[in-house]
């Protein structure tokens, strides 16, 4: 099988939100915007240009912006505020716990430049915690979309639905590659390639790369089953246990510490589930740094290659780890060669 | 060992009028009977500041000055957003008094299952409860996007107030909000600060100074009032300020520092900073319902 999305092209996640912004403007009177000075880069500018009146300029100011999104919130508006995620997932932790998700209310938050693809600008602005921390606070929502168009419609499903929403999206160009019929659904998460012989679990830019992986995968033989999960709060557990016991071998990727973020979420549920090997694909307990987004991610391990390889140790530690389990054929141990032997993936 | 007695909630409560200086008196002291009954009761909380305040809440709810129906309290009306959530006790207290809701729930302050949580949580569903507050330095950022919804988008002219403590200004997205307040204009918005000069671990002045506090207020874009916080005519000519900004459209919020002692109106607490986190023991809280006014037979010996 072979890789069942076409690439459309290159655009910016981010460039999904400011458009969904847009649209939900059109759609409901009552959704306002809080700037938070880089209205340009996270692309709320869009809103602020069409809706003049229902944008509002806070300054650097993102313990506060998170904050009044709460009072307007609690005064029946749909507030979005977005910055880069470091800012206004980590700096207003305290305001996102007791302001907005204790309160139970109505605020959504726009988190940009998250992961290392962010590039130049260097480690304090590339945010790979905040999943992490997201994903602990009671009532909220975590959005993970993986192009600009999931980022688009899921953009547009936070503001339809009710309570705290946090959206995750970044700064550089990335493959974009769904259609508008690809299913996109608050809480599910979306098998983008049938497979059996291990399950690529990705969020965001990983999940093209995991797709690319299966690719390669297939040259040896092997399928891989990859899911797609842009909600990582709601959890959707099913899909996880069922990848669990019907590939019996897991990867997971995220642009994320490897610690507690996706690959946590999903070792939880396993663990508890279904218990099978699993790899973890992420920043490994370390900064970003300053470098072309490409650059980057071959130098932090973000690429397919990271999870092909990770695919071939998981399936080896399941046959060689579970007595009686079925024997899927015969796996080929990871080698660096493989990767020069069998080519490149199609794009 | 600390004998217990008898806690009675007078089935008092009181409306919501213009009143001359000296009716508040009576109004504030049954406040503070309240205050010192739920702590007792409960056997944790904060005594100093809700004590303290109880005569800014006194004239702020049951002066014509904040608009609401006590039957109703979901209604437009309105708002007011306890940054300072630890004070609960005297919010609580208060709202009782209006009738918000029965008395009697007084005596559940911090107990399993209560809505009257030991900082104020919206989640309880208390009437008259706005938001959930208790760290510190939020709940005056709500207020100013409250304020900010109706002055600039709802425009159905409601108010809205919030009361900070003074520690609590130490908290440095305090002056975040503030600046957003005289950069919308929001004359619309009234900031109390309760300024005992206590806070848990001393004096304000010597923790960490926030002073001077009226220049810091008026950079920030305020029309600022300084008043003896226990003084009816003063707190009630500066809330008359306030409304009065706002109905000419000043353009400008209003900050009201309101002077106050720490545990005013019960002698061994007043402006003592030890006594801003913790209860009276059943012994100390029979001293204080007598200076308030109500008199608890002793115990009898055994």
């Amino acid at each position: 099988m072979s890789n069942p999305f076409q690439l459309r092209g290159m655009k910016p996640t981010r460039q999904g939100f400011g458009e969904g912004l847009v649209v939900l403007g059109e759609r409901y009177d009552n959704v306002v915007v809080l700037g938070g000075d880089i209205t340009g880069s996270v692309m709320t500018s869009l809103f602020k240009e069409r809706f003049p009146d229902r944008f509002f300029s806070i300054g650097v100011a993102e313990q506060n912006a998170t904050t009044i999104a709460a009072g307007l919130a609690l005064s029946g508006k749909i507030p979005f505020f977005a910055s880069y995620g470091a800012f206004c997932a980590l700096r207003n932790a305290d305001q996102l716990r007791i302001s907005v998700c204790y309160n139970e209310v109505n605020v959504k938050i726009g988190g940009g430049h998250a992961g290392i693809s962010v590039g130049p600008d260097g480690a304090t602005h590339q945010v790979l915690e905040e999943i992490a921390y997201l994903r602990t606070l009671p009532h909220m929502t975590l959005l993970v979309p993986c192009d600009y168009l999931e980022t688009k419609k899921a953009t547009i499903a936070m503001g339809e639905m009710v309570g705290p929403a946090y959206i995750r999206f970044g700064r550089a160009a990335v493959p974009f590659f769904t259609a508008d019929d690809t299913p996109f659904e608050i809480g599910k998460a979306q098998v983008f390639r049938e497979g059996y012989d291990v399950a690529l679990i990705a969020c965001g830019a990983m999940v093209w790369e995991s797709l690319l992986a299966a690719e390669q995968l297939a040259k040896r033989g092997i399928n891989a089953r990859v899911i797609n999960v842009s909600t990582i709060k709601p959890f959707d557990v099913q899909t996880v246990v069922d990848a669990a016991r019907q590939c019996g071998a897991i990867v997971t990727a995220e642009e994320h510490q490897v610690h507690a973020g996706l690959g946590g979420a999903v070792a939880e549920v396993v663990a508890k589930n279904f218990p099978v090997p699993i790899e973890f694909v992420g920043v490994k307990d370390s900064f970003g740094g300053s470098g072309e987004p490409e650059e980057l991610m071959e130098k932090f391990g973000l690429t397919w290659k990271e999870i092909y390889a990770a695919a071939l140790v998981a399936m080896e530690r399941r046959d060689r780890g579970f007595i009686g389990y079925r024997a899927v054929k015969d796996v080929p141990r990871y080698h660096p060669e493989m990767l020069e032997a069998d080519g490149q993936p199609a794009r | 060992m600390s004998a217990e007695f008898p806690i009675v909630f007078e089935s008092v409560t009181f409306d919501n009028r213009r009143r001359r200086p000296e009716e508040f008196a009576s109004i504030a002291q049954m406040i503070r009977r309240d205050i010192i009954k739920s702590l007792v009761v409960a056997g944790s909380g904060h005594s100093g500041g809700p004590l303290g305040s109880a005569d800014i809440f006194a004239v702020l709810y049951f002066g014509g000055y904040m608009r609401y129906n006590p039957q109703n309290w979901w209604t437009p009306r309105d708002r007011f957003v306890l940054s300072a959530g630890h004070m609960c006790p005297v919010l609580y207290a208060t709202l009782a008094n209006t009738g918000a809701f029965p008395k009697e729930e007084l005596r559940t302050l911090r107990k399993y299952n209560s809505r009257l949580q030991g900082h104020p949580g919206r989640d309880m569903g208390l009437p008259g409860i706005e938001t959930s507050t208790g760290s510190l330095g939020q709940g005056i950022s709500i207020a100013v996007g409250m304020a900010i919804a109706d002055k600039l988008l709802d425009r159905n002219g409601y108010r809205v107030f919030t009361l900070t403590g003074d520690g609590e200004l130490q908290e440095g997205s305090v002056w975040e909000a503030a600046m957003a307040a005289s950069n919308y204009k929001l004359d619309n918005f009234c900031w109390i600060i309760d300024n005992n000069d206590c806070q848990i671990d001393g004096r304000v002045h010597e923790v960490m100074s926030i002073y001077p506090l009226e220049e810091k207020c008026r950079a920030f874009g305020f029309d600022v009032l300084t008043v003896n916080g226990h003084d009816y005519g003063e707190l009630c000519a500066a809330f008359d300020h306030f409304i009065a900004n706002n109905e000419r459209g000043s353009g400008k919020p209003t900050a009201i520092i309101a002077k106050t002692l720490m545990g005013k109106g019960v002698s061994f607490m007043e402006d003592r900073y030890e006594w801003h986190g913790k209860p009276p023991t059943w012994d100390q809280a029979r001293v204080a319902l007598r200076e308030l006014g109500e008199d608890i037979p002793e115990p009898v010996a055994a």
